[in-house]
């Protein structure tokens, strides 16, 4: 009877196997999958060009984003000016760039930040049970009840308008999504037969929550930061507007795009507007495509 | 002469049920209500009952994965030394998680998935002193050789494993610290009834080789026949009876435990046999009835057994001890 080719395969697997070269491909199980996934790969390749871009922004535009140039004042897009000027002169693609800076440090950070905070405590809580449960989610809900714009306003008030101040208050308001979806996660898990498995050899609550039982609550939470980062972005842009956030002054995505309030510029001049418009999508896309490639690929049941 | 490894007195794990805007306690399901049992080294102890009749409580109990309300679970060291352990604080009773040990049913959850079974069993052997990696490693490969899987599994992760196969890494995650007594908690219920036979064998084989002793969680009589030394039958959170595992099935002195044998099937179709059809369902543990707990489904009970609970007797049968709790035994009882 003549071998069939996909004997054949397996004789060859199986001979790899022997020699035991299948193990190499261990290492990169997750970097592989996650290169397979080709909306993330896009979104962290075009992620990584604007903080880049951000982070350089001095060696790859000439102009100063702050200096005021009223003879060259509503220009549209040209060599000189890639985006144009806005309305005292300034160079928009300039001001996109270092307004890149300061808000992905603001989205990402006070997200991540969030994030640890609200991880630390939720899955601590959610292993746990009890009172410290129960304290832990009423905070949360005091927390989550205050207005945004009120605590702002107070902090504000208090201590006088900066970027950490608002970074604070994205932390203070945000930990309590965060807490409570890693709180859910870890409520059905700690039922699972594995984590009693760890419980009977008298493991520490700490190795058990933090490091068996966290991996497995990971993946709505990493969606969960990304999504967050936009909307912080999108919060920053809107308080900025209000004079609450930023200082004016400081070129920030959301400073940027506030001129497009005026009905003026909005219907005439679209190159004040547009371009970090659409920067501003184009970043939060990618965030999400990078959350999703993550997703997939630190998801050890799913098979890539 | 047999020794004791555990003392099980009056253990009861009772669930507070709680309602009501301030949680108030308004009742309490009473899981396991008071169980006395003596495990002895060396042997297989089978616990069967109806679904929700507490057994898997009592074998979570004993591990403290479940702290029970009241009663005692002493364990008993090589060199007779008796602990009482339910009474110890988490730091205390490490040297005895050691030895008691504990395999799950469902072989779909018991392991991480997130890990490599490498990297989900070390931290146990890491905790209880084995330093080095490589001696971690040899000690895992060498279980997985024993349980018939091979030494490189271990860099897998659990979906690459079919149920049969995890419930292995399950019995290789209970024997790495090397315990004196396993409780299989329904060990093999998920499994196909060829991968059954599969591990049954497996775990007797690791029986004698290891000198272990089980308490066998289960609800398959069938099963229990084979394997146990000694059966004790559950009903309602206590026992209604204990005895060597061929008594049961030849001097059945409990009725309910003659409706369990009653019901397991023969694979002899010229063999009549009188089923006896409880009816109704397991009264609720919250409140469960007065005088015997068997006593409405009962088709033998009398006046005696709606007023008094009856307490586990000791009989003798075949020369040998036999457990029951029944008003309506008329062999003597032996003191």
């Amino acid at each position: 009877m003549a071998k069939s080719s996909l004997d054949k395969k397996f004789d060859q697997i199986r001979k790899r196997e022997e020699e035991k070269t299948f193990s190499t491909k261990k290492r990169s199980r997750i970097v592989s999958k996650f290169l397979n996934n080709r909306l993330a790969v896009i979104g962290l390749i075009i992620f990584t060009i604007i903080i880049l871009a951000s982070i350089f922004a001095p060696l790859l535009s000439p102009y100063d984003p702050m200096r005021v140039d009223l003879r060259s004042m509503r220009q549209p897009p040209s060599f000189a000016h890639w985006f144009g000027t806005d309305s005292t002169g300034r160079d928009v693609f300039t001001r996109v760039l270092f307004g890149g800076r300061v808000s992905i440090f603001i989205g990402l950070g006070s997200a991540i930040l969030s994030a640890v905070v609200g991880i630390a405590v939720g899955c601590y809580a959610g292993y746990k049970g009890g009172w410290i449960d129960v304290i832990a989610l009423r905070i949360s809900e005091i927390f989550m009840s205050f207005p945004q714009i009120i605590l702002v306003l107070l902090l504000v008030s208090i201590t006088g308008q900066s970027l950490f101040n608002l970074m604070a208050i994205f932390i203070l308001t945000g930990w309590g999504g965060m807490y409570r979806l890693a709180r859910a996660r870890m409520l059905s898990l700690r039922e699972e037969e594995y984590v009693q498995a760890l419980r009977s050899f008298g493991l520490s609550t700490f190795t058990i929550c933090y490091k068996h039982m966290l991996p497995n609550a990971l993946s709505p939470i990493m969606v969960n930061i990304t999504l967050s980062t936009a909307m912080f972005i999108l919060t920053e842009a809107g308080l900025s507007f209000l004079g609450l956030g930023v200082p004016l002054n400081i070129p920030t995505w959301g400073n940027i795009l506030n001129v497009a309030q005026d009905i003026l510029v909005l219907q005439n001049y679209w190159w004040m507007w547009g371009p970090v418009g659409i920067v501003i999508s184009v970043f939060v896309l990618c965030v999400n495509f990078i959350g999703d490639g993550l997703r997939d690929s630190t998801d050890p049941s799913q098979q890539g | 002469m047999k020794k004791e490894i555990l003392k099980l007195r009056d253990v009861k794990v009772h669930f507070p049920i709680q309602a009501g805007v301030f949680n108030r306690v308004v009742g309490h399901v009473l899981a396991v209500d008071g169980v006395d049992l003596d495990i002895f080294r060396g042997e297989v102890l089978g616990l069967a009952g109806e679904s929700g009749c507490g057994k898997t409580t009592l074998g979570k109990a004993i591990l403290r994965l479940v702290e029970p309300t009241g009663g005692e679970v002493k364990y008993i060291s090589k060199n007779e030394e008796e602990t009482e352990i339910t009474s110890l604080e988490k730091k205390e009773m490490d040297p005895f998680r050691k030895k008691l040990q504990i395999v799950f049913q469902d072989p779909h959850s018991s392991l991480n998935p997130s890990f490599t079974i490498f990297g989900s069993l070390q931290d146990p052997l890491k905790k209880f002193g084995v330093k080095s990696k490589e001696e971690r490693r040899k000690i895992i490969g060498d279980l997985l050789e024993a349980v018939n899987m091979r030494r490189e599994y271990m860099d897998r992760y659990p979906h690459e494993f079919s149920g049969g196969q995890r419930q292995r890494i399950g019995i290789v995650r209970a024997l790495c610290l090397e315990p004196e007594l396993i409780v299989c908690d329904e060990a093999v219920s998920a499994l196909d009834v060829s991968i059954q036979a599969q591990v049954l064998k497996l775990l007797m084989q690791l029986k004698k080789e290891k000198n272990l002793t089980y308490l066998f969680i289960t609800h398959d009589l069938s099963v229990t026949e084979y394997l146990c030394d000694r059966i004790a039958v559950m009903y309602l959170g206590r026992i209604v009876e204990l005895c060597d595992s061929e008594d049961l099935y030849q001097n059945t002195l409990h009725p309910y435990s003659e409706a369990l044998i009653s019901a397991i099937p023969v694979a002899d179709l010229d063999k009549q046999t009188k089923r006896i059809v409880l009816e109704g369902d397991v009264p609720s543990p919250v409140n469960p009835p007065k005088g015997c707990p068997f006593h409405p489904r009962c088709p033998k009970a009398k006046d005696i057994c709606k007023t008094d609970v009856p307490k586990l007797r000791k009989y003798s049968t075949n020369g040998k001890e036999h457990y029951a709790s029944c008003h309506l035994i008329d062999l003597p009882e032996i003191t």
